[in-house]
């Protein structure tokens, strides 16, 4: 298969992608995110904004926000416990951004979600936050939530 | 409102390469050939399951005289970020397709995961595109329904 460089890039992004659905709630380990993409941990993140259309980090807030909001439909598990479960070592880091993803607070979403029942990926798609407003991408490291 | 349309009989798989698509399609998810054929101007190139006639998947290159060189570059873009749609699939033993295409190579997802419908797992192609592969456990609606509201209570 002859793909151009560009095509290239963007499979072995997408490989990228993928392996931080798959894990997403552990903390995000760029060396090795970027050794999947046979690119520098510094230039990883880069070309993951030129292909995706935003840094790794956000995709990764959006992707846990997403498991949050199905948690938070599906079952009355406390906020805490749904925040760690999707990866966030911190409540305040977890509201915060929950709140700057969708637009309210996991309490005041988990009281107007109504359950979905549809093939899961496609909800977990679906159903994942847009880009709403910036959320500060200061933090150091990924998974330092 | 009737309109007598019975059955999906042909739909189409972009690739970026037949050959490969054949080494995945057929070689590691099972699927056969029906046809493959050089047209000329293509080459029409359809799969379908074991025992089945149809619904074939067109395994198809962008490209053709119907897209510009814009278009093609910008579909091959999309299916390689994987934007494009995806096929869904069933197995009689999920556990045993899993293993397979796992020791194959084959980029996993997701791995088996239990859902109130039956269990399944993700992976792509070689190019981009999405499968799903469900082993459904033939739970009726109002089944599906409860286990949905158990799995709310018994994760409390």
């Amino acid at each position: 298969m002859e793909l151009s460089a560009r095509e290239d890039l963007n499979r072995r992004m997408l490989r990228a992608r993928d392996e931080m659905d798959r894990r997403y709630a552990e903390p995000l380990d760029v060396p090795s995110l970027a050794a999947l993409t046979h690119l520098s941990p510094s230039r990883f993140g880069k070309v993951f904004r030129e292909v995706f259309g935003e840094t790794p980090h956000r995709y990764l807030q959006r992707r846990r926000v997403e498991r949050a909001m199905a948690l938070l439909r599906r079952t009355d598990r406390p906020v805490t416990e749904v925040a760690w479960d999707v990866g966030f070592a911190s409540l305040g880091t977890f509201s915060r951004t929950f709140s700057a993803v969708v637009g309210c607070s996991p309490s005041e979403f988990r009281q107007r979600a109504e359950v979905v029942h549809a093939p899961t990926c496609f909800v977990a798609a679906w159903t994942r936050p847009r880009e709403r407003t910036t959320v500060s991408e200061k933090q150091p490291a990924v998974g330092a939530d | 409102m009737n309109t007598h349309v019975s059955a999906l009989r042909i739909t189409s798989v972009i690739v970026l390469d037949q050959d490969e698509a054949l080494d995945f399609y057929c070689g590691k998810l099972g699927f056969e050939v029906r046809d493959d054929a050089d047209l000329g101007f293509m080459r029409w190139l359809t799969v379908a399951l074991p025992g089945q006639e149809h619904p074939q998947l067109l395994l198809e290159l962008p490209g053709g005289p119907h897209q510009d060189a814009a278009t093609a570059a910008a579909v091959r873009d999309l299916l390689t970020k994987g934007a494009l749609g995806g096929v869904f699939l069933t197995s009689d033993d999920l556990h045993a397709t899993y293993a397979s295409l796992r020791d194959a190579g084959v980029d996993i997802t997701q791995e088996p995961v239990e859902q109130p419908y039956g269990t399944d797992f993700g992976l792509r192609d070689p190019f981009g595109n999405h499968i799903r592969i469900s082993q459904l456990s033939g739970a009726t609606d109002e089944e599906i329904e409860q286990r949905y509201r158990e799995q709310a209570t018994s994760a409390s």
